[in-house]
């Protein structure tokens, strides 16, 4: 065996670290799904008429839709009577301090590596926690309310903003949008909700750790961000989760709405468990992830790392609404033993001069599916506009496969636009080239990684960006130093 | 719009197909006529892929399948000398002239050509009869007929067309061009079937031409199957320019083995709606495929190129450049599918795909894609979607070039990067002339032809 096949095979053989289950009381529902099942998580959530009904609206266009097939990826059939659709961590008081918090909460955070009393003192992270469906913690929410700015739990939102929650909820992915933004919008269980008011430049960088955590229980997050005119935030959004053997369904959804000159950076990190070895169990991710530029030089950035989940069906899309909007999209996406994913972007210039960029890098090892799906489209009167797309595909291994299904439509001649893909492997001269100067193969296909996502790990900020690449070196232990 | 829906259409044809079933495998042997069933049943099942479905999502094919048509279960008579029609878009080219009418043979045998000894020209249906070995071996298996709707309709259908054979170890210089001509007082609809098979270390040229010598609605439904022995070299060259009322679908399968090299050059100068399907396998090791294309489209044309390159086995390379102009309202697409199977190592595949836009009007739709299996490859796509670059044509301005002049000189070169893989020196040139009088929009269809068809 050489040495390359050596280190291969241990990355097939690499399992995953954040494997652990925190015993903390669930306040769970009967399993299944069903119109009773929308309104018992309705009641239980103490939400208003129009919330109700907008639920069982969605969960009746949900029954009349399929499983959408286009996808890169084999789905075993999902079983959607054998899902808890709802479950709450039973503490529901609010904390003032860390002390009040659950300690085995705070034990979780602390094998993730990011103890929330650390976050908050070292990098002054507003931290909203998502312990499975109820937000549970918050923090520096004062010095936000100072600037005006909200930042709190989507249900507190309901209670608190419901104009807000009602002007925006649906007006960037509405409830029938597709299989499963309609099984989110019946279902949805909590996320986070965001609201920069005009001209405020947000003080931090805001943060939202998902977990899921109780077994059997699917996950429905919502994320709203509304940044009004001239407003700025940096939205970082981070998921690890514990291991578990059955496959547990998660369809969240993400709307951003940006009005003139206001910027959203919007960045991920998803390392949620992707099965064992064998590809058994592993989370189900399917992602409706949509921004709407609307007014002009409004800017949206996503960034995105995905190293997590035994199957990823994700593709952040921005609407380019306002004359002179830009919108990017930078993507790391790694897949390894028996995992699936098929991401990408979308861009949808509608505005004048309105300008994209998609970067999006693919690794694949071990026996995985990596595909990337991207649709960059030019509408009539989208004068001016311009798009570059790179995607790329590193293949580390003979059983894994790298797909790029890039679609490009352009109605206007005044347009511009380009994309460009390449497949390869870690060229052996390379790696020679690194083992003549004394550095070991193990090392050389590290940095050779490394520098092939820097592009990507770049856009994200200082403090996603130091665990970003941790998760890359874990995701691909063995290969990369 | 379509005068009736994909459904009821499919059910037309399906009918017409079970009426003249008898008329149709008259004269035609086993071999042909055993695959049809299947072949119609397939059709059946997948029906008239709709638009928006993945091979076919920027095309409507109701475009050509939605209009009435006529149809014929036998031969023209014809009252063209093809001698004197034989050069007709690529003048004063020496090559072997073929006629086919109406997707029907006309010479009736390949001796008055003087091709070389043991090269076989046949009509599809006489050959199917005299060489039922070659038929048994390679008729119907390079097309996936559950995937395939529309060639499925071809096989079920399929009465004529041509036969090629060139034996093993002959390099023939001179190119065969095959001239298919549709005409007639009706609208018609017409299924040809080819099948081309290439020996083992021999060399040979092909040009097709398609034309129409009348204004009527054609829909011409092509398929050819294309197999490429051990070390052979093939090349296929079509010149697609036909009336902007005609509907086209040529589908052509290449099946490569060992050490072979092809290369396929589609030229589209007319023609109101033409869907190229372009499926190449690479079968044997160290195979190499070159895949080009270039389409001039304007008025309310439309052209679908859908490339797919197979790399079943390791070391091969492809080869792809697709390039399109487009003018008024035309609309332009294309698919470009790169599969590296597993264990295809040391695999090389390339694909560009550039397009101008030159109005308002005019709509580009791209979809490359990569499907890879095996990870010691090289692979890249690029497209890409603009117009006339303003620089280059300020420095040609600058330099006393008009407006107009210095725009045909920069469209002609981004023209020229596709036929400057044609591998006829003379087909070359007189491409590069057709080009350019397609760019300046005084091209007459058929200078030197003897048809004054338009």
């Amino acid at each position: 065996m050489s040495e390359q096949d050596k280190i291969l095979n241990e990355v097939t053989q690499n399992d995953y670290k954040y494997g652990f289950h925190s015993d903390i009381e669930q306040d769970d529902i009967p399993k299944g799904l069903s119109e009773d099942v929308v309104r018992l998580i309705s009641a239980k959530k103490n939400e208003p008429e129009w919330l109700l009904e907008y639920r069982l609206n969605a969960y009746r266009n949900w029954l009349e839709m399929k499983m959408p097939k286009w996808a890169h990826l084999k789905i075993p059939e999902i079983n959607y009577q054998d899902i808890i659709f709802y479950s709450a961590p039973k503490q529901q008081a609010k904390y003032e301090s860390l002390d009040e918090v659950d300690p085995e909460l705070i034990e979780t955070f602390n094998k993730l590596g990011i103890p929330l009393d650390e976050q908050k003192m070292l990098s002054g992270v507003a931290v909203d926690a998502v312990m499975d469906s109820i937000s549970v913690k918050t923090t520096f929410r004062d010095v936000l309310a100072e600037k005006g700015v909200i930042f709190c739990s989507f249900s507190e939102a309901v209670q608190e903003h419901p104009d807000l929650i009602q002007k925006y909820m649906g007006s960037v992915v509405p409830s029938n949008d597709n299989y499963f933004a309609a099984l989110n919008s019946a279902v949805f269980s909590d996320g986070s909700f965001c609201f920069i008011p005009k001209g405020v430049r947000c003080p931090m960088e805001l943060s939202t750790y998902f977990r899921i955590n109780a077994a059997n229980t699917g996950q429905f997050e919502r994320t709203l961000i509304v940044a009004e005119e001239g407003s700025y935030v940096s939205y970082l959004e981070g998921c690890t989760a514990p291991m578990r053997d059955e496959n547990q369904l998660h369809a969240a959804i993400v709307e951003i709405v940006i009005a003139a000159d206001a910027e959203v950076k919007y960045s991920t990190v998803q390392n949620w468990y992707p099965g064992n070895k064998n590809g058994k169990g592993g989370i189900f991710n399917f992602v409706t992830k949509r921004g709407l530029c609307q007014g002009k030089n409004s800017k949206l950035r996503w960034s995105q790392v995905e190293t997590g989940s035994a199957v990823t069906w994700k593709y952040p899309s921005t609407l380019l609404i306002g004359d002179n909007s830009s919108a990017e999209f930078y993507s790391v996406a790694v897949t390894n033993n028996h995992q699936q994913a098929d991401t990408g972007t979308k861009m949808i210039h509608i505005g004048k001069n309105t300008k994209s960029t998609v970067v999006s890098k693919g690794i694949s090892a071990g026996k995985s599916q990596n595909s990337y799906r991207g649709l960059v489209k030019v509408t009539k009167r989208a004068e001016g506009a311009r798009n570059f797309s790179q995607c790329d595909s590193l293949l580390l291994g003979d059983r894994c496969g790298a797909h790029t299904f890039p679609y490009v439509e352009c109605e206007n001649n005044t347009a511009i636009l380009e994309h460009e893909a390449t497949t390869s492997k870690i060229g052996e001269d390379q790696i020679f080239y690194c083992n003549q100067r004394g550095i070991s193969t193990e090392d050389a296909i590290g940095m050779i990684v490394n520098g092939y996502a820097k592009e990507v790990l770049n856009t994200l900020p200082m403090e996603f960006a130091v665990e970003a690449q941790k998760l890359l070196q874990i995701s691909l232990e063995g290969s990369v130093g | 719009m379509s005068e009736i829906d994909s459904n009821t259409m499919k059910y037309k044809l399906i009918n017409m197909y079970q009426q003249n079933k008898a008329a149709i495998e008259e004269g035609l042997p086993d071999v042909v006529n055993r695959v049809r069933e299947n072949a119609i049943r397939d059709f059946d099942r997948q029906g008239i892929p709709e638009k928006g479905s993945e091979a076919y999502k920027y095309t409507d094919l109701m475009r050509a399948f939605g209009k009435t048509y006529g149809y014929s279960f036998k031969a023209p008579k014809t009252d063209v000398d093809p001698e004197t029609i034989f050069q007709c878009a690529v003048p004063d080219l020496d090559t072997y002239t073929i006629l086919l009418e109406n997707g029907w043979f006309y010479n009736k045998s390949g001796e008055q050509l003087n091709l070389p000894k043991g090269i076989i020209v046949r009509s599809f249906r006489d050959a199917a009869t005299e060489f039922p070995e070659l038929f048994e071996k390679h008729y119907n298996k390079y097309l996936e007929s559950h995937k395939e709707s529309i060639a499925s309709f071809n096989t079920a259908f399929a009465q004529d067309g041509l036969f090629l054979h060139i034996p093993d170890g002959v390099v023939l210089e001179k190119p065969i061009q095959i001239i298919n001509l549709l005409r007639g007082g009706n609208p018609l609809l017409v299924n040809q079937r080819n099948l081309i098979v290439v020996g083992k270390n021999s060399q040979a040229k092909v040009i097709v031409c398609d034309h129409t010598l009348s204004q009527q609605n054609f829909f011409a439904n092509t398929v050819t199957e294309v197999f490429i022995d051990e070390s052979a070299v093939f090349d296929y060259y079509s010149i697609q320019n036909q009336h902007n009322q005609s509907s086209q679908i040529s589908s052509i399968f290449v099946n490569q083995m060992k050490n072979s090299n092809s290369l396929l050059n589609t030229l589209t100068l007319h023609g109101g709606f033409v869907r190229n399907n372009i499926h190449v396998k690479l079968a044997g090791e160290h195979a190499e495929a070159n895949v080009y294309g270039l389409s001039l489209v304007d008025g309310k044309q439309h052209v679908d190129n859908f490339t797919f390159v197979d790399h079943a086995v390791a070391n091969c390379n492809s080869n792809e450049l697709y390039k399109n102009v487009l003018d008024d309202e035309a609309t332009a697409a294309f698919n470009g599918r790169i599969l590296v199977r597993e264990d295809a190592q040391k695999t090389q595949a390339f694909q560009s795909n550039k397009n101008i836009c030159l109005t308002q009007e005019a709509k580009m739709y791209t979809k490359p894609q990569l499907e890879i299996y095996a990870d010691d490859v090289k692979c890249s796509h690029g497209a890409t979607i603009g117009q006339i670059d303003e620089e280059a044509l300020f420095y040609l301005k600058s330099r006393g070039i008009g407006g107009h002049e210095a725009r045909m000189m920069l469209m002609h070169a981004f023209a020229y990067e596709v036929l400057s893989h044609i591998r006829v020196p003379v087909l070359m040139e007189r491409y590069g002339d057709l080009v350019e009088k397609r760019l300046r929009g005084e091209f007459s269809k058929c200078e030197g032809c003897f048809v004054h068809c338009n």
